[in-house]
């Protein structure tokens, strides 16, 4: 567990629009090791999806990297070829993504769609693309895998979608596997098994796994490290318990308590106010400014950085300037 | 899909029962037949007398009844004009339109789909441009200005193709090219904005994380599903193309049914007039039949 297997640096990936720059990932850095477990928490617009999209080098036009460097294995993933960049993708870098309603394509079998990337990447005849197929079908928990082998995405229910995606991204034994929210479509009971289905794939074959989320249920059940993300930027990036029992960025915190615990009988869940900022509208001071209980005028002029307040755990907030203290 | 090709073949029926009616209408709305049969200068009585005879003195449903009996036995009366039975004539000159109709439909397509993938998949650049803006060009202009400035230019200047006529394969080009361009104008545009549409659907970004070559990302998981919208407006599109080659055989002096049911109408000859229209008609729903089979091909989702 020490080797990392992903290095992200100072990685930003801007959109140029017709209404000027947004700025969607703005100097993001973190790692994982091979066989470890992160979570990617933060609401919807912090950036959690581009930095996935970034990595898999899938950021469509208008969006773009200009700046940092994804290292995989060592190369940089922002400066190979498109043809090398392929060789990657569905074989050490695999993805799964938040609808599977809609990520499979409607107009091709189950079996075309699993053994296409086999074929691709294992450089597989057809039958022994089929042999494959059916047996990654059969490890998702699929019953009677040789009919849904040769049925279309139509006829599966959303969480058997799901798990032919699983199937699917894990067909060529990726070392890194990015899932990008892969349970919020999906009721609690078959989140439950596809996160369970996950972990013990995982453990399996000692892949990687990069795991976007806002459930944090999830986080606590599945991972080894979190990156808390707003508005661009991490704000908080640190093991998993001290996340659960001292989180010290403010917005952590505020997330942590619009959970609901089941011991805690509540007439009303807390919340954060507000919504997060639009990339770019905020140019001076912290980026939490106008959301943060405990802002002080320092927070609107000047921008914090990432500082490590302790082994292991860094916190972008001026509050922890002088020295950790307790929120 | 036999069933469901039973049920759709069912539905054939009210249709056709519906065109036979509004075909028959198209006889008293034409003016009077007897006026423009016999010369000016015909007695009334002889007037009377061929009214009699054409069973034009019957009342309306009567003589619907008799021209639904011919009806039944493919029989739409004889052609003034060629004293024979109708429906021959036009059966005749059938695969004359279809012969230009299938050569322009080829054209069309092997325009249309290169052009409208390209010019979606590079929204905005020049290629894009150039595919659009020669669309709403090509479409602008009228059949007929464009059959005969080819005329003029490859028959009468260059003299690389004949006039007019149908023979050879070389006559055969120009009225394709004209009719077919015209068809390509607006599926390219109809291909860009269903490919631009399905390009931005999560399955695709599905098929890009495979790992899988853009050339095959856009023509096997898109095309394919580009297709659907496109299949079922052409097949809508056939009665556009129908009358198109009115106009284009009327340019060339091609010898196929839109020229003969121009001469039809002009002439006032509504047995060929009667048949002819049932027979297009019967082609559009004959179209929009394949199209629907077409349709389940593509589209395992569609219920048989």
């Amino acid at each position: 567990m020490t080797e990392a297997l992903l290095e992200v640096k100072d990685l930003k990936t801007y959109f140029h629009t017709e209404n000027g720059v947004v700025p969607s990932v703005d100097g993001v850095s973190f790692s994982i090791k091979k066989g470890e477990t992160i979570a990617v928490v933060g609401e919807s617009g912090s950036g959690k999806s581009v930095t996935s999209l970034s990595i898999m080098g899938l950021v469509g036009s208008p969006g773009k990297i200009v700046d940092g460097k994804i290292l995989f294995e060592g190369k940089d993933l922002t400066t190979i070829s498109n043809r090398d960049m392929r060789k990657l993708r569905g074989n050490e870098i695999a993805m799964i993504f938040q609808e599977p309603l809609t990520s499979l394509n409607p107009l091709f079998t189950v079996g075309n769609q699993i053994s296409e990337s086999i074929k691709l990447h294992q450089k597989a005849s057809k039958e022994e693309a089929k042999v494959k197929s059916i047996e990654m079908l059969r490890k998702v928990g699929i019953p009677r895998p040789e009919k849904v082998y040769s049925s279309y995405p139509h006829m599966l229910s959303g969480g058997m979608r799901q798990r032919v995606m699983i199937a699917m991204a894990l067909s060529c034994n990726p070392k890194l596997l990015i899932a990008d929210e892969p349970t919020t479509a999906l009721d609690v009971t078959i989140q439950a098994q596809i996160l369970q289905l996950m972990r013990n794939l995982i453990h399996e074959n000692d892949t990687s796994i990069m795991l976007i989320t806002h459930d944090l249920g999830v986080v606590a059940e599945m991972v080894d490290t979190v990156i808390v993300m707003y508005a661009g930027q991490v704000v908080e990036y640190t093991d998993v318990y001290t996340i659960f029992k001292e989180p010290k960025h403010p917005y952590t915190k505020g997330l942590l308590d619009s959970t609901p615990k089941i011991h805690e009988l509540k007439d009303e869940l807390q919340s954060i106010e507000g919504t997060v900022p639009a990339p770019g509208t905020i140019t001076k001071g912290c980026r939490f400014q106008t959301r943060c209980p405990l802002a002080t005028s320092k927070c609107f002029s000047e921008e914090p950085e990432l500082k490590e307040i302790r082994p292991n755990h860094q916190v972008r907030c001026w509050l922890h300037e002088e020295g950790e203290v307790a929120i | 899909m036999g069933k469901y090709l039973i049920r759709r073949l069912l539905q054939v029926i009210p249709v056709l029962f519906i065109i036979s009616f509004v075909v028959f209408c198209l006889v008293f709305v034409a003016g009077d037949p007897v006026a423009l049969m016999l010369p000016e200068d015909a007695s009334q009585e002889d007037i009377e007398l061929l009214r009699e005879s054409l069973g034009l003195n019957e009342p309306f449903h009567i003589q619907y009844f008799t021209y639904m009996l011919g009806l039944v036995q493919l029989d739409f009366g004889d052609s003034f004009r060629y004293n024979q039975s109708a429906l021959p004539i036009v059966l005749e000159r059938l695969p004359a339109t279809l012969e230009l109709a299938i050569a322009a439909m080829i054209i069309a397509i092997v325009i249309a789909i290169p052009f409208g993938i390209w010019s979606a998949t590079k929204k905005n650049s020049p290629v894009d441009f150039l595919a659009t803006g020669g669309a709403v060009l090509w479409k602008a202009m009228p059949n007929f200005w464009l059959g005969i400035m080819l005329i003029l230019l490859f028959s009468v200047t260059l003299g690389w193709f004949p006039v007019s006529g149908r023979g050879d394969l070389s006559h055969l080009v120009l009225p394709a090219i004209t009719l077919g361009t015209g068809i390509a104008a607006e599926m390219t545009r109809l291909i860009r904005s269903s490919m631009l549409e399905i390009l931005n659907q999560d399955y695709i970004r599905t098929a890009k994380s495979k790992g899988i070559r853009n050339f095959f990302v856009i023509n096997k998981h898109a095309f394919r599903n580009a297709l659907i919208p496109v299949v079922t407006i052409t097949a809508l599109q056939t009665s556009t193309l129908v009358g198109g080659t009115l106009v284009t055989e009327t340019v060339f002096s091609w010898p196929g049914l839109g020229q003969l049911l121009i001469q039809a109408v002009n002439t006032r000859d509504m047995a060929i007039v009667q048949a002819s229209v049932f027979v297009i008609a019967f082609i559009v729903i004959l179209m929009n039949l394949i199209a629907d089979i077409l349709y389940k091909i593509l589209d395992p989702r569609i219920k048989y």
